[in-house]
């Protein structure tokens, strides 16, 4: 039986593992290749590294970065910002990434995702949408969360599943880092209108979360930060959790 | 020396990096003849089927079914596995190896495609490649289309419907999931077919 997938989140400043609350007030949580490593000892199905200060002048902290995570990582590895073209991805991919996460720039040009994918394959290629409610819908938003669009999450998840995309990553903005739950409704709002599997993403505080956003978020993989890398739910107790809960999961791994 | 046959499909580095782990001894070439003089073959692969093409345009093909029907150890992984079948409905033009019968096809449109994540693993006795692996392992999937059940088949996922996870007959082994992404299980695996 194909399981719920537990990834691991690791937001990335200056070669540095971060995380903040709303895209915010950032605090240091570690080297990543360790933390990642940590994870994945823990039981995490998968490591999401995100470089979120991205600009061209730390392309080369965070190759290095990829790198060294990637060295003794033996699940799956997906790797997100500052990827503007083909190129960008190539070299991610080179590095040891499995997927790359796409954001602002396959909003720009939704083209970058059928490239990428037609290069390395749809499962390779993650499209992480960046939502916030706004007037009973979701908007997108792009630049780490700065600048809104005007388009809707919806549509942009249709859109991008269209052109290629094998997963959707999809952070509420609303609910980053504040530990008070998913936002099912967006969850299931958009695993509804798209066949490829959906990553919620953003509010993880406990268990129960967990288990609300797979039944009635309809998610099939739930991503979180805050609460692993500093000790509040330990991945391992949270997937005995959501197995007696009847959630499948890997479990034992 | 186990060749890992480069045919610009996949992410080599991964299934390198894991034979590295392991302390094998390991090149990644597209060369034929490196190919052909290695002890044991391993081709991966991932995404479209079509990308197999290459496998003709650069030689590659003929050693490869040298190398498998001579006895050689072989491991097809994902795309690597279905080249072993006759064909994939993903590309028709493009001929598999025929070691293994029947066609890969698509995942009914009852459940989401492509397949991502970790399912479990039904494994039938007998297996050198599974051997020492616990029954409904847990083991990492990213692919649309699946390969048939045959009597080869030595371990069975289910996603809409039963498919092949594993094949092996002889010398010749193949796996859909991803065994360099599959945890300490994959790692087992890979220790297994080195040990071969």
């Amino acid at each position: 039986m194909l399981t719920k997938r537990i990834i691991a989140c690791l937001d990335m400043d200056g070669g540095r593992v971060v995380k903040g609350v709303r895209f915010k007030n950032l605090r240091d949580a570690g080297d990543p290749a360790e933390c990642a490593t940590a994870h994945a000892r823990n039981g995490a199905d998968e490591i999401v590294l995100l470089d979120i200060t991205a600009t061209s002048g730390n392309r080369r902290t965070m190759l290095h970065a990829v790198r060294s995570t990637a060295h003794s990582l033996f699940v799956p590895f997906t790797v997100g910002g500052g990827i503007r073209q083909l190129d960008d991805a190539a070299a991610v991919f080179d590095a040891g990434a499995d997927k790359i996460a796409i954001n602002s720039a396959a909003v720009h040009d939704p083209k970058l995702i059928s490239k990428i994918a037609g290069r390395f394959g749809s499962q390779a290629v993650v499209v992480a949408i960046d939502a916030k409610r706004a007037n009973g819908s979701f908007e997108v938003f792009v630049a780490g969360g700065r600048v809104p669009t005007g388009r809707d999450a919806i549509q942009w998840a249709r859109e991008a599943a269209a052109c290629g995309a094998g997963e959707i990553l999809l952070p509420s903005m609303d609910r980053d880092g504040t530990q008070c739950g998913f936002d099912c409704e967006l969850v299931r709002a958009v695993a509804e209108a798209i066949s490829i599997p959906v990553i919620a993403s953003g509010g993880a505080g406990s268990a129960r979360d967990f288990i609300d956003v797979f039944r009635d978020g309809r998610a099939d993989a739930a991503l979180a930060a805050s609460i692993f890398h500093f000790g509040i739910e330990n991945i391992a107790q949270l997937k005995r959790e959501l197995h007696d809960a009847s959630i499948p999961v890997r479990w034992p791994c | 020396m186990i060749a890992i046959v480069d045919y610009g499909a996949g992410n080599l580095n991964s299934v390198k990096k894991a034979f590295d782990y392991l302390g094998s001894e390991v090149v990644v070439t597209g060369q034929p003849e490196l190919v052909a003089a290695a002890d044991k073959i391993v081709l991966p692969g991932a995404g479209h089927f079509s990308s197999l093409r290459t496998l003709n345009s650069t030689g590659l093909r003929q050693p490869l079914l040298q190398s498998a029907s001579a006895g050689k150890p072989f491991l097809g992984i994902c795309l690597g596995m279905q080249w072993l079948f006759e064909g994939s409905e993903e590309c028709t033009e493009i001929a598999g190896a025929e070691i293994f019968p029947g066609k890969c096809r698509q995942f009914p449109s009852s459940v989401k495609s492509p397949h991502v994540g970790w399912n479990s693993l039904e494994i039938q006795e007998g297996s050198l490649l599974l051997r020492g692996v616990a029954q409904d392992s847990f083991v990492y999937y990213t692919h649309s289309f699946h390969a048939p059940m045959v009597s080869a088949m030595t371990g069975a996922s289910e996603y809409g419907l039963r498919f092949a996870g594993a094949v092996e007959q002889d010398n010749i082994f193949g796996v859909q999931f991803h065994p360099e992404k599959s945890g300490d299980v994959g790692l087992s695996i890979l220790k297994n077919f080195c040990e071969v």
